[in-house]
């Protein structure tokens, strides 16, 4: 880093001594046009662009030193003298959900109304937010009349904080449309489900796991237990409130016959 | 007194002595340590003399809790964990993993990283499919296909240790594309491979394809017919052998699949011997990509430009790709910060493994070990 400031540096070397070498570094092409706000007469006496932008920020390094990466980033994103005032670069804008209009859409909400919470894309992914009273019904539907008739994977996400604190998400395909798209559902803590075993076989070790890992329980599943963790365990792993160092210490003791597992 | 009339209820056919009816029923454990389960399964088995009425499988002996790993790391430090989930294939799960977080960063690798990657995991399927051939063919009595593939296999590694200087888990991709620049002869180490491979190849078929005791081991075991596996969520060689043509690389292209030109092999009766035929198929097919991706290998950069502090936008996605043994698929949600706030694994194993019930259902106490090897189940995965 320090090479290439020095590099910056020697290019112009007409700049004040005194300015930091951060604040040489070469102005984008935009910065430098956005200054025509500037005024004029700097823009006149000044003979490039890059000078320009040297003389108009070496106030700005007096007041407030400001560190290499940071003073890029306002040079790059504002262009404007950052004189006026010390700015926080703006962070970059992610992607959005979308909402999503689609046949599809239109005949669920038909039939389902307000069952039908959201329906978006984001990222160029499907997905539906539906309301736990009428998951089932969609999932049957989903599988009988829009085709998707491969259960890819069902999960849950942990947000304590919420008040439905669980996000069970059941990832759909269809083979015949080759489309993907994910079904949500929010439920509380303690609320049951209807397990989907009746409708993709493939839900059954896929519900167990969501049983073990979240303790959420599906109702009318043909042999709901523990999966991957012994039958005896205390406690739901995947749960934020349970540390990645936490146990079952009593099941590791007896188990075990050791002190504890780490 | 009481003796006699012990003895006489024990002989008793009529009688409605239930020990004496679960005599003929006997529940045995196989496993967790049994050479034939690839790791640490235990199937209890519900058998009538050597007819199997039912099966529980029992997993999560290795269970490491890799989930919940990843929501402790951040992105780029969750990475060489997925390595050790499948462990015969770690160039897959690193790509299926790289490929979700480069999904959620919206970014893209250039093109020199991906027909790397498309190389180094067609490879690891060749790889993959090796370990599946010799275990499997050993499972069954035939010893020296282990050998053979084992040999060959090295060949393999050799490769990805020139790459990255790991051997099985080789952490060969980093999310936005690779770290390592393909090595001096990299190509032609591919090629020769491949021309290495293909008469190797030639040399399993010969041991076994037309083989007398390999066939009547394999033909007419474990049918799977393609409703239940889509039932069943069965994904990769088993659901391809029971004649469902479907391939992630084809129907969802990712990376640079779309470039190549490779078949999609499938099966008709969805037995075990498909499910060998089939594997076999995709070896040869490996190899096509490997030779078309090797000869055409665009010059540039080989890292898109992802920033040092790895942090999505909130938001979750889902992404898969045609591992090895079927579709591995990652689910990550994103709370904008550096870790991610869930990562799930879609383990094809764990899915695949739910099959064995309906397959060996009615057949015998040996054809459970055949359909054991033939789902090619790694326990790392199914228990992750």
């Amino acid at each position: 880093m320090p090479e290439e400031t020095k590099g910056s540096n020697s290019v112009s070397p007409s700049a004040g001594g005194d300015t930091p070498p951060v604040e040489k570094a070469v102005v984008p092409a935009e910065a430098s046009a956005s200054q025509s706000s500037a005024p004029l007469t700097k823009a006149e006496t000044l003979a490039t662009p890059a000078e320009e932008a040297k003389t108009d920020r070496a106030p700005a390094t007096a007041e407030k030193p400001a560190p290499v990466a940071a003073a890029k980033a306002v040079a790059a994103k504002l262009g404007a003298p950052p004189a006026a005032k010390p700015s926080v670069p703006p962070k970059p804008e992610g992607p959005k959900p979308e909402p999503w209009e689609s046949e599809l859409v239109t005949r669920l909400r038909r039939q389902y109304g307000s069952g039908i919470k959201e329906a978006s894309t984001y990222l160029g992914q499907r997905y539906f937010v539906v309301d736990s009273s009428v998951l089932y019904e969609i999932l049957l539907r989903m599988r009988d009349d829009e085709l998707f008739d491969y259960c890819v994977d069902i999960t849950a996400v942990h947000y304590p904080k919420r008040d439905a604190q669980f996000d069970i998400v059941y990832v759909l395909y269809s083979f015949h449309n080759n489309e993907r798209i994910r079904v949500k559902t929010q439920i509380k803590d303690g609320e049951h489900l209807r397990t989907v075993v009746g409708i993709w076989e493939t839900a059954n070790w896929l519900e167990r796991e969501v049983y073990d890992m979240f303790g959420v329980t599906f109702d009318g599943h043909p042999d709901l237990k523990r999966i991957l963790l012994p039958d005896g365990w205390k406690g739901y792993p995947l749960r934020k409130d349970y540390p990645i160092l936490q146990q079952d210490k009593e099941w590791v003791q007896i188990n075990l016959g050791i002190e504890s597992g780490q | 007194m009481t003796d006699t009339k012990d003895r006489t209820a024990y002989l008793d056919l009529d009688t409605k002595d239930e020990t004496f009816l679960d005599a003929t029923e006997l529940v045995i454990n196989m496993g967790p340590q049994h050479p034939s389960t690839h790791g640490v399964l235990r199937v209890i088995l519900k058998l009538d003399g050597e007819k199997v009425l039912g099966t529980e499988c029992v997993i999560g002996y290795l269970h490491r809790g890799v989930e919940k790993i990843g929501e402790n790391r951040t992105y780029a430090m969750f990475n060489p964990y997925v390595d050790r989930m499948d462990y015969v294939a770690s160039v897959s799960n690193g790509l299926g993993y790289c490929e979700t977080v480069e999904k959620l960063l919206n970014v893209e690798a250039p093109p020199r990283a991906q027909y790397l990657r498309v190389i180094l995991t067609e490879l690891c399927r060749i790889a993959s499919h090796q370990v599946w051939l010799g275990t499997h063919a050993l499972d069954i009595g035939a010893l020296t296909p282990l050998f053979y593939c084992f040999r060959d296999r090295e060949e393999i590694l050799k490769i990805f240790e020139k790459y990255c200087g790991a051997r099985l888990t080789t952490h060969a991709f980093r999310i936005g594309g690779c770290l390592y620049e393909a090595y001096d002869g990299f190509e032609q180490d591919c090629k020769k491979f491949c021309d290495f491979f293909l008469p190797k190849l030639d040399e399993y078929e010969e041991l076994l394809t037309t083989n007398r005791i390999w066939v009547e081991r394999t033909k007419g075991v474990g049918i799977l017919k393609p409703e239940d596996c889509i039932a069943l969520g069965v994904t990769g060689p088993v659901l391809r052998a029971s004649g469902v043509k479907w391939d992630l690389r084809k129907r969802q292209p990712y990376e640079s699949y779309k470039d190549f030109d490779f078949d999609v092999p499938t099966g008709q009766n969805g037995d075990t011997y498909d499910r060998y035929l089939v594997r076999i198929e995709e070896m040869r097919q490996a190899v096509r990509i490997i030779r078309q991706a090797s000869d055409r290998l665009p010059q540039g950069p080989i890292m898109a430009k992802v920033p040092k502090v790895i942090k999505p936008a909130v938001g979750e996605v889902y992404h898969s790709i045609e591992a090895p043994k079927g579709e591995l698929g990652y689910f990550i949600v994103s709370d904008g910060s550096t870790q991610p706030y869930r990562v799930r694994v879609r383990p094809p194993s764990f899915v695949n493994l739910q099959a064995l019930d309906k397959m060996v259902r009615g057949l015998l106490v040996a054809d459970v070990v055949a359909v054991i090897g033939t789902l090619d189940i790694v326990l790392g995965e199914v228990d992750r």
